[in-house]
Parts: structure tokens; sequence; C-alpha cells
């Protein structure tokens, strides 16, 4: 245990304050380009993890704690954008485009990892990392590009919500798989698994009012700590039946809702971007440099499969929606970044025995599709798409 | 009135919009934080915002204003005659209220009496619709809707604090 005002613990905060100031530059770099962070800290997580050029000792243990905090705080703060409305909206309206989605983007990754030889669970788990988006950049990149208010975002969005509830039953399915045991102890934990989750899924819907009735009374740092606390408590549970833990702090974020979900959103930020840069930093620390040499064919192959299927699951998602083919193209560019939820699901895996090649392939990956992502839709206007819009829009440019 | 369209966004807030006497597509985007933004849309592409004009909450306030929103107290006085049941009070923030200091939002005066804050007369002038961040001064009038026990219970929390 590091003592305060030991020399171990001045030996860590100098560590710890090198790693969050260059995290700070890294995020910065970052914002001027107009693009997330998680992949220069994922770049910043290879240099220092095994085999790279520098190495962090003494605070390896506090970052681990603090890279699956990162895994709960991202998953809480997902799960408290959304409320109970726009979930039974979501699923209601959604359940057809969720389905393409799924078969379109998680096919190409299970292929490929069954290509290369990987065991059945490795490849679904890659499945999983290709057909995720990420919402976090989605929403970062509407935001920038002045989007929100278009109507394809709401098929979008409605898109996003039904990818994180079909991550609410694809996480723990695959953890409990990844426990493994005997086809009867794994039909079992699989079984527990799913229990747990609609179990806590219905407290959220039934209780949520009631909890967040009680927790927003007090001053902000109770509610901080009463929030921080549940989420833990719940996520350690989770964890103790085999369900993912993140999964357990997705679903106390839909718990909560009004004045207790908006002020918890304001508190909770600054401590999950902290976090979640610790996650993804760690995420790479423990990826070789080599594995990732020999991921980079691969994963760039699987990254220009998969941003056409995600760009044709926009296209129609859109579509669907009565849009035009100009705002299908931008609803199909916006969605080909993935980001955290991809690191979080190959995260899962690292402990499998094609665990290293699933990691290296993943930070690749993603590395590709979240440049690729924002770029894309930044220029998604200028793709050219059959209709009579495009047509217009180009006599209108050159008269203006 | 025109008809207007409301679209949820999950995890963002709800957009309104409609369509003006002269034809064209006018909306407003407001956010789960209480933000808001004028959209415009593009006549070329129905689908997209030509222009998009981010309002903060006392950006919103002026653009109403300047708008001719109806005076509260006559708005008041309509609900008052439509509806039973309902009780309105104008309650006058003395100095040493315990409504001094925190935003209305953190004092939750909903969660706890039932009774909303929907305007806020300052200095003659009246702020309808005051945010969850406003914060009342000393010489505020609140005006509060709500069941005749919520008003009266929102009284007593707002009165003198005696230690």
């Amino acid at each position: 245990m590091i003592a305060a005002g030991s020399e171990e613990a001045a030996l860590a905060f100098i560590e710890l304050g090198a790693l969050t100031l260059g995290l700070a530059l890294l995020s910065r770099l970052a914002g001027s380009f107009g693009l997330t962070a998680v992949p220069l800290f994922l770049i910043a997580g290879l240099t220092l993890g095994q085999g790279g050029p520098v190495t962090i000792d003494v605070s390896e243990n506090f970052i681990e704690l603090g890279a699956e905090i990162g895994v709960l705080l991202l998953l809480f703060t997902l799960g408290l954008e959304y409320s109970d409305r726009e979930l039974r909206d979501g699923l209601r309206t959604g359940i057809p485009t969720g389905i393409v989605d799924m078969l379109l983007n998680a096919m190409p990754g299970v292929a490929a990892g069954l290509l290369l030889g990987w065991e059945p669970l490795a490849a679904a788990l890659l499945g999983g990392v290709t057909w995720v988006t990420s919402s976090g950049i989605v929403s970062k990149v509407l935001t920038d590009l002045d989007r929100l208010g278009n109507r394809e975002t709401p098929a979008v969005l409605n898109l996003l919500v039904i990818e994180d509830l079909a991550m609410a039953v694809y996480l723990p399915i695959v953890a409990a798989l990844i426990v493994g045991g005997s086809a009867l102890a794994t039909t079992t934990s699989v079984a527990i698994a799913l229990a747990v989750v609609t179990a806590i899924l219905f407290a959220a819907l039934f209780f949520g009012r009631k909890l967040s009735d009680l927790l927003v009374g007090g001053s902000d740092e109770a509610l901080l700590l009463g929030v921080l606390g549940i989420t833990l408590l719940v996520a350690g549970v989770a964890q103790r039946l085999d369900v993912s833990g993140a999964i357990g702090a997705f679903l106390v974020g839909l718990a909560l809702s009004g004045r207790a979900a908006e002020r918890s959103a304001a508190l909770f930020a600054p401590l999950r971007d902290l976090f979640a840069a610790t996650f993804f930093l760690f995420f790479s620390f423990q990826i070789d440099p080599t594995d990732l040499v020999d991921a980079i064919g691969p994963a760039l192959l699987l990254a220009i499969v998969t941003i056409v299927t995600k760009f044709v699951t926009g296209w129609y998602a859109a579509g669907r929606s009565g849009i035009g083919p100009a705002g299908r193209a931008r609803a199909g560019a916006v969605l080909i970044a993935r980001g955290e939820f991809s690191i979080v699901i190959a995260a899962l895996g690292l402990e499998l025995v094609d665990g290293p090649s699933l990691g290296a392939i993943a930070a690749a990956y993603v590395l590709i599709t979240a440049i690729a992502g924002p770029v894309a839709a930044k220029f998604a206007d200028a793709i050219p798409v059959p209709g009579r819009p495009v047509g217009r829009r180009s006599v209108k440019a050159s008269s203006s | 009135m025109s008809e207007v369209r409301e679209t949820r966004l999950p995890g963002v807030g709800v957009r309104h919009d409609f369509t003006t006497g002269s034809g064209e597509d006018v909306g407003v985007l407001v956010h789960h934080d209480g933000r808001r933004e004028i959209l415009v849309y593009d006549e070329d592409d129905l689908d997209a915002c030509s222009t998009v004009i981010p309002l903060t909450p006392s950006d919103a306030r002026t653009v109403s204003e300047l708008l001719g929103a109806s005076q509260v107290a006559e708005v008041v006085g309509a609900v008052q005659q439509q509806i039973e049941g309902l009780a309105i009070e104008w309650l006058d923030i003395a100095a040493g209220s315990s409504a001094l200091g925190d935003t209305i939002g953190a004092n939750a005066y909903r969660t706890r009496t039932g009774a909303s804050v929907v305007a806020v007369i300052r200095d003659g002038r009246s702020i309808p619709a005051p945010g969850p961040d406003f914060r009342f001064e000393t010489g505020d009038t609140m005006v509060a809707v709500g069941t005749p026990d919520g008003v009266a219970e929102l009284r007593r929390l707002i009165g003198v604090w005696r230690a």
C-alpha cells in the first residue's frame, strides 16, 4: 500500500502527473483537429506498455483499478443519457433497423475471427467490436457539425439506443461464456446473467423514479457520493454473478431520471473523462507492439468492409424515416466511427488464448474507424448519391 | 397557431418544427440541459439545416420577449379560470428567505412540493419560466402554481429562515 509522504508515493505522483499531463496535451491536440482523443490515448498506451520505449511500474496497480472504474463510468453516463420513455420508443420502432445493423456489422467481424483461426468466442467478440458504433464520437460529431437538428438525426440516435440496449444483452452473455466451464455450467451462467440483467432492468424501470427522488434532495456532494456508491455496488454484485459489471453500471444510469439524472450527468462528466482516459491508456498498455504490427493488415481490411456495411446501415435506417438521399448519406457516414464500446468488448477477451491478437486488432481497428468516421461525416455531403436533390444542390452551389 | 411537429432525440432533447406561412421550415431544438437552438431548414435539402443558432437560456428569454410572448399575468389568469383545484400564489422573497443563494434547480421545489415556479417578477418586469439555474434575489416575487397544499408547502419552505 502506498502511504502518503512515502518515497513510493512521491514516485507514483511523478509518474501519474507526467502521464496525466501527457494525456492533456493529446486531448488538446485531438481537439484542434476536431477529433476525439480516444485514438491518441490508445497510441500513448502502446508506447508506454510492455515492449514499448517507456514503462510505468509504481503506479500500475492504481492505473489498473482506475481503468476498471473508467469502464463503469463510461457505461453509467451512457445509461444516464436515456430516459425510460426514449428507451421504450427506441424498442418500439427500432428493432428491424437493429437487426439489419447487427447482421451487416457483426458478421464481418465474426467471419474475420474465424478466418484467422481463432476460437469461436474470440471471433464472437471481434463481431462485437465491429458491430457497435461509438455513441460518444457520433454525438460529438453531430454537435460539432451542427447536425443535431437535421431530420436524419433521430434515425441515427435511435440506432444508437438500440445498439446500447443490444449491448445490455450481448455483454453479459459473452462475459458468462468467457468464464466458461462445462456445457451445463456455461448454460447456467448465461441463464443467470440474463436473469440478473432482466431483474435490474425491471427494477430500473419501476423503482428508478423512487430512487431518483430519494437521491435528488441533498447537496451535490451527497448526490455524487450516493450515486457513485450505488454504481460501484451494483457493478460489483453484477461482476460477482459473472454478469459484466459495466452492464450493472449502465443499468444504474438508466434507472436515474429527471433532476437526479441531469445533476448526475453534470457531476460525473469530469470524473468520467478522467477515468475513461485511464481505461483507454491501460487497454493499449497491455498490447504488445509486435502484435499490433501483425494486426494492421487484417484491421485495415476489416475496417474497409465494415465502413461500407455501416454506411449501408445508416442509409437504410434514414431511408425508413423517409429521408432524402443526401440525408441518408450523412446518416451512413456519421455512424462509421467505432470507439469506446469496441474497446470495452475487446478488453473482456484479453485473457483468452487469442486475446492478445484480438486486443491488437481492436486497437488498430478503432484507430482507423475513429479517424475515418468524423472525416467521412464532415464530407458526407460530397458523397455522390443518386436522386434529385444532389443535382439541385450543385446548381445552387455554382450560382452562389 | 401553426401545426408544430415534435420529435424526440434520445440523449439530446426534443425538436419542434413547423412550416411558416411563407413555406419555410423552422424549428427549435430544446436540449435536456435547457439550451436551445433555432433551426432553419435548407430549401434544397429539406433534411439539413442551413442555419443553426444556439441560444443560452437568457438568449431564449430575450428572443421570446422580442417576439411578443404573452404577459405572464394574462396567461396565469386564464389558467386560473380554466382549471379547478389549482392555486396560484405571488410569494415575496424577503431577506433571509431560504430561496436566496441556491438555484431553483438545487432547491428542487417541484420535487419537494409539487408546485412549480412559473415566473418571477423582478424590478417590475416579469421573467417567464425561469430555468433551473435561476437564482432569486431579495425583493423578487415568485409566481408559483400547484395544488393548494403544494403551494402552501412552498410558501412554508421559502419563508424566512428561523435558525
